[in-house]
């Protein structure tokens, strides 16, 4: 075909474009910024730690920096998650992207892909520096890494959920959404535990439901072997990546049926 | 050159209902109802109708930003919801906000990527475009520091960006200055020149009637008009409104509309009493300040349509 006359771009150039001006957004606004910052704060705080407290200074170091890596992901997830689908909206820049030859799993696509590239970054960034004080201490990187690399396969799975909740809700109450997915996804024992005290019936079938529906986050969490250098079967690092892709494809794909349907006022 | 079929409509709407659910979910607002509506490919389309008529509610339906709650929409003779049929459509949204945090450049380029075009030749047709619609030298400028005017420039930008066959503006002149409507004016002629079809709506008329070929009056949700402008209004005048001073009003011919200070304004049925009272001024020493033959126009039609009985809100 010559070049005259419009065309329409193939899936993977219509969302890797949506998924570069998200990226973009994301980088141009100071929230992410502070974020980093006061992870990196928290990461180097735990050489201090060490210097203070009795015992092993490599895990304090490992320890802190892991937790903090996850709660500042989670940070990040929610913060730029929730309000990425809301904002074209509220804003009405959609109005314009979506009469595009884009379909609209291709938005919801794109906008989960810069998301994730954000995560990827931030997460990179931490979780360098953190391998780098473990290596400094004379520890061995490995485990790090692997523990690293779980949190950001946990930091999909809630990303995904903030990207649905942030198509048909306000910021609020999706950041409230996401941030209890999370709790409740490293809760999922309890459920259990719950279960055992209700009665027989309708209430143990909806105990079940809760935990068929919310992710067992637990299932990725390998940070006690890699805090105390222990093994790390490579099959549960696979099973890990494979439940945590499965989960968020799985809620991307709910959210792209929400988001199809709706209207743009 | 345009490659839609001549005596094809690009867009066409039959019977096609819409209503909204009121705030917090109480009542209901219908705000298109039974609209049968055919564009044909090539010309300028004029869908006129006061504020709250449904216009929007209409672009955006044949836009797929909104489903229809009955009847069909097709844009090309596809389901707009199909990217497909928004290959060859470029659309201006009322009011427009873009990326606050992109640069004109950037946000072109972006949508340009959205469009298909490659590399070079979208770098290439971002600046054309930008001349095209007088932001030559602005490339760089945040869209957070842009007038609205400018931006209302930049959302012509991006409806031009892949030279589309199909033109859907909603209120493109709205919120500019007069030498920006004209601008806009200038624009949408030359894209029926260059033998695309543009679909604009508006509730002002001395924007549609210079310019359009067709157009279709919505008032409460439902067409009332459509046609050749000419024949929504006769170009017949209805009478006189000529000022004077010098002269004491008993004295001559008309009724009077107004007076203020020295100067009357009267007015007289038609040519021939026209001239009694022009030798009636002379004779009696006055002076004729304006001559204004009044002929029915849109706003007249208008003003007629929307007049009584005309409600458009229906609550359920
Ligand atoms: N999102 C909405 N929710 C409720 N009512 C709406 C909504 N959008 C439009 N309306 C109502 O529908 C009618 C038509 O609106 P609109 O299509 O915007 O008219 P126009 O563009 O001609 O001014 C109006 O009465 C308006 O109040
Ligand atoms: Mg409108």
């Amino acid at each position: 075909m010559s070049g005259r006359g419009p065309t329409a771009p193939g899936p993977a150039a219509t969302v890797g474009a949506i998924a570069l001006n998200t990226f973009r957004e994301a980088i141009r606004d100071r929230v992410l910024y502070l974020l980093l910052a006061f992870a990196l704060l928290v990461i180097g705080a735990g050489r201090f730690l060490a210097l203070l407290t009795v015992g092993d200074e490599e895990k304090i170091v490992k320890d802190l920096g892991l937790s903090a890596v996850s709660i500042f992901g989670l940070l990040t997830a929610v913060f730029v998650g929730v309000s990425l689908v809301f904002k074209e909206i509220e804003k009405r820049t959609v109005l314009t992207l979506l009469v595009h030859p884009v379909h609209r799993w291709q938005f919801v696509a794109g906008k989960y892909a810069g998301l994730a590239t954000v995560l990827l970054v931030n997460t990179g960034l931490m979780g360098a520096v953190l391998s780098l004080l473990v290596v400094l201490r004379g520890g061995a990187p490995g485990p790090v890494a692997i523990g690293i690399v779980m949190i950001f396969v946990e930091l999909l799975v809630v990303a995904a959920f903030a990207v649905l909740f942030s198509s048909f809700t306000n910021p609020i109450l999706a950041a409230v959404g996401t941030v209890a997915v999370y709790v409740a996804g490293h809760l999922s024992w309890s459920f259990d535990l719950l279960k055992r005290r209700l009665p027989e019936g309708a209430a143990r079938v909806a105990c079940d439901a809760a935990r068929a529906i919310v992710p067992n986050l637990d299932r990725l969490d390998v940070k006690a072997e890699a805090v105390h250098a222990l093994p790390i079967a490579p099959a549960r690092v696979a099973l890990g990546i494979a439940y945590g892709a499965a989960y968020a494809l799985a809620v991307l794909v709910l959210a792209c049926a929400v988001f199809s349907r709706r209207d743009f006022e | 050159m345009g490659g839609t079929d001549s005596g094809d409509a690009v867009v066409l709407l039959d019977g096609v209902t819409k209503a909204f659910r009121g705030h917090l979910g109480v009542g209901r607002t219908v705000a298109v109802r039974g609209l049968t509506l055919g564009v044909e490919g090539g010309g300028i389309f004029g869908l006129l109708g006061p504020n709250g008529a449904g216009k929007t509610t209409t672009l955006k339906m044949m836009v797929g930003l909104l489903r229809p709650d009955r009847g069909t929409v097709l844009l090309f003779g596809r389901p707009p919801s199909d990217p497909a049929a928004r290959i060859r459509l470029g659309f201006l949204p009322e009011n427009p906000y873009f990326y606050d945090y992109l640069t004109g450049e950037e946000f072109l380029d972006f949508y340009g990527r959205l469009r298909g075009l490659a590399g070079r030749e979208r770098w290439r047709r971002v600046r054309e475009v930008l001349g095209q619609v007088g932001l030559a030298g602005r490339e760089r400028t945040p869209l957070r520091k842009c007038s609205k005017g400018m931006v209302q420039r930049l959302g012509l930008a991006q409806a031009l960006l892949h030279e589309p066959d199909l033109l859907i503006l909603d209120e493109p002149m709205s919120g500019l200055d007069p030498l920006g409507r004209r601008d806009v004016r200038d624009l949408i002629l030359a894209q029926r020149a260059a033998g695309r079809t543009v679909l604009f709506s508006s509730h002002i008329l001395q924007d549609a009637e210079t310019i359009c070929d067709r157009v279709a009056i919505l008032v409460g949700g439902a067409l009332r008009f459509e046609g050749a402008l000419q024949d929504a209004v006769s170009r017949r005048v209805l009478w006189y409104e000529v000022a004077v001073t010098g002269v004491a009003p008993g004295r001559l011919p008309g009724s009077v509309l107004s007076s203020s200070g020295e100067e009357i304004l009267l007015k007289v049925p038609d040519e021939a009493s026209l001239g009694e009272l022009i030798r009636a001024v002379q004779e009696g020493g006055g002076r004729i300040g304006s001559v204004w033959p009044r002929r029915d126009s849109l706003e007249e039609l208008f003003l007629r349509e929307i007049g009584p009985g005309a409600g458009s809100k229906g609550a359920a």
